[in-house]
């Protein structure tokens, strides 16, 4: 490798270990402070240019964080550039995890450490629900996805179905229906 | 071969991540039951400490599973497993990122699958409530037969302390915005409390 390259891709490295380590609350809390670090302090991209990446990112399978990272990395330096971004941002919740799983195993019996697991396991019910209800607001339109929301909930509650079933049949409801739909409304403005 | 196994299953999990980390919590219950890798119980904690670390949820999950079932080895071929979907499925897709922007068959698929995991993270707190909220005496308590054939009143008891808890925190971070992580501390005191 070029010392230009090298540089570039340790570069690289150090912005995403930083974001990895600095920002809790999964992904989609990690995409605010990906734009600042890349489009204010590095200027690696414009405004507009992250709000695609984004938009991109979030409509592909796989985790959003390590979605962005390896579009931005690729971006910037290639396959290396991805790689060592991944990296980056993979590495601190890894090791973290690690010693927190050691400190979780030996004092897993310890009375007072599962009492306040027991009222987490509560407090998160109610912020997956808030987060639930959030997002059911903001997308949930139309009569088709509703229906499609409603029935993969009750075949994976009720029916014990793999949640990969129904978003393999969401994938294939969505092609059909809003296809049929697009035909139905072109027609339409033909015959008009 | 257990490493094997490993990068598979989580491989799996990251092939079908949409739409965030709550989102693939059925899923990953799904696959932690089949192998029996962890309790409902101890995945719950786990997700719950991912509020409160750094990183996505479903990497942390990887990285915990792998080093419970086989130590440090696995924890990697588990974070190696569900992190490299997301790897491989970018690096395709950003040289055609134009087209892939303006294509009608991604909108149309995307437009199917988001209402799928808003569903899934119904399930997810349905799964949630039921490792703290309902006491179940059935291991299957949502399951379509025992609704219709139980007494359900013998199967599903509520337990109060977490309710209470429950409630707070709705209310707290639905009206007011409460921070996750201040939401985790408040329900961990409490918790400590009133058990």
């Amino acid at each position: 490798m070029e010392k230009k390259t090298i540089l570039e891709c340790f570069n690289i490295f150090i912005t995403f270990f930083k974001i990895g380590a600095f920002t809790i609350g999964g992904g989609y809390a990690m995409l605010p402070i990906i734009e600042k670090e890349i489009v204010q302090n590095k200027k690696w991209m414009e405004h507009n240019e992250i709000l695609d990446t984004f938009a991109i990112i979030q409509s592909i399978p796989g985790i959003i964080a390590v979605n962005a990272s390896v579009f931005i990395g690729f971006k910037r330096a290639g396959v290396k550039g991805a790689i060592f971004a991944a990296l980056g941002v993979v590495i601190p919740s890894f090791t973290i995890i690690l010693l927190v799983s050691h400190l979780l195993f030996s004092f897993k019996d310890n009375t007072y450490i599962q009492n306040a697991f027991a009222g987490v396991r509560a407090g998160v019910t109610a912020l997956i629900l808030v987060t639930a209800i959030k997002l059911a607001k903001k997308a949930l339109k139309g009569f088709l996805s509703i229906l499609i929301a409603t029935t993969s909930f009750t075949l994976i509650v009720f029916f014990n179905v793999h949640p990969v079933v129904t978003i393999l049949a969401g994938a294939i409801i969505g092609v059909i229906g809003y296809f049929l739909w697009y035909r139905h409304t072109y027609l339409k403005q033909k015959n008009m | 071969m257990i490493y094997l196994i490993l990068t598979y299953v989580f491989f799996k999990i990251g092939l079908f991540s949409f739409g965030g980390g709550y989102a693939m919590i059925p899923l990953m219950q799904a696959e932690m039951e089949y192998f029996g890798w962890m309790s409902s119980t101890e995945f719950a904690d786990i997700v719950s400490v991912s509020q409160m670390t750094p990183g996505p949820i479903a990497t942390n999950t990887a990285t915990y599973v792998g080093a419970k079932v086989a130590g440090l080895l696995g924890a990697t071929s588990a974070t190696l497993g569900v992190s490299l979907p997301s790897f491989v499925i970018t690096l395709i897709i950003a040289p055609f990122f134009d087209k892939f922007k303006e294509s009608k068959i991604v909108k149309w698929i995307l437009k199917g699958i988001r209402p799928v995991t808003i569903g899934m993270i119904f399930s997810a707190v349905i799964f949630f409530a039921q490792t703290s909220i309902l006491k179940v005496q059935y291991e299957k308590l949502f399951d379509f037969l025992t609704i219709l054939f139980e007494d359900f009143s013998k199967i599903l008891q509520i337990d109060i302390p977490s309710i209470m808890i429950f409630i707070l925190i709705f209310i707290l971070s639905l009206k007011f915005k409460l921070n996750p992580i201040l939401a985790v501390f408040i329900s961990a005191l409490i918790g400590i409390f009133v058990f």
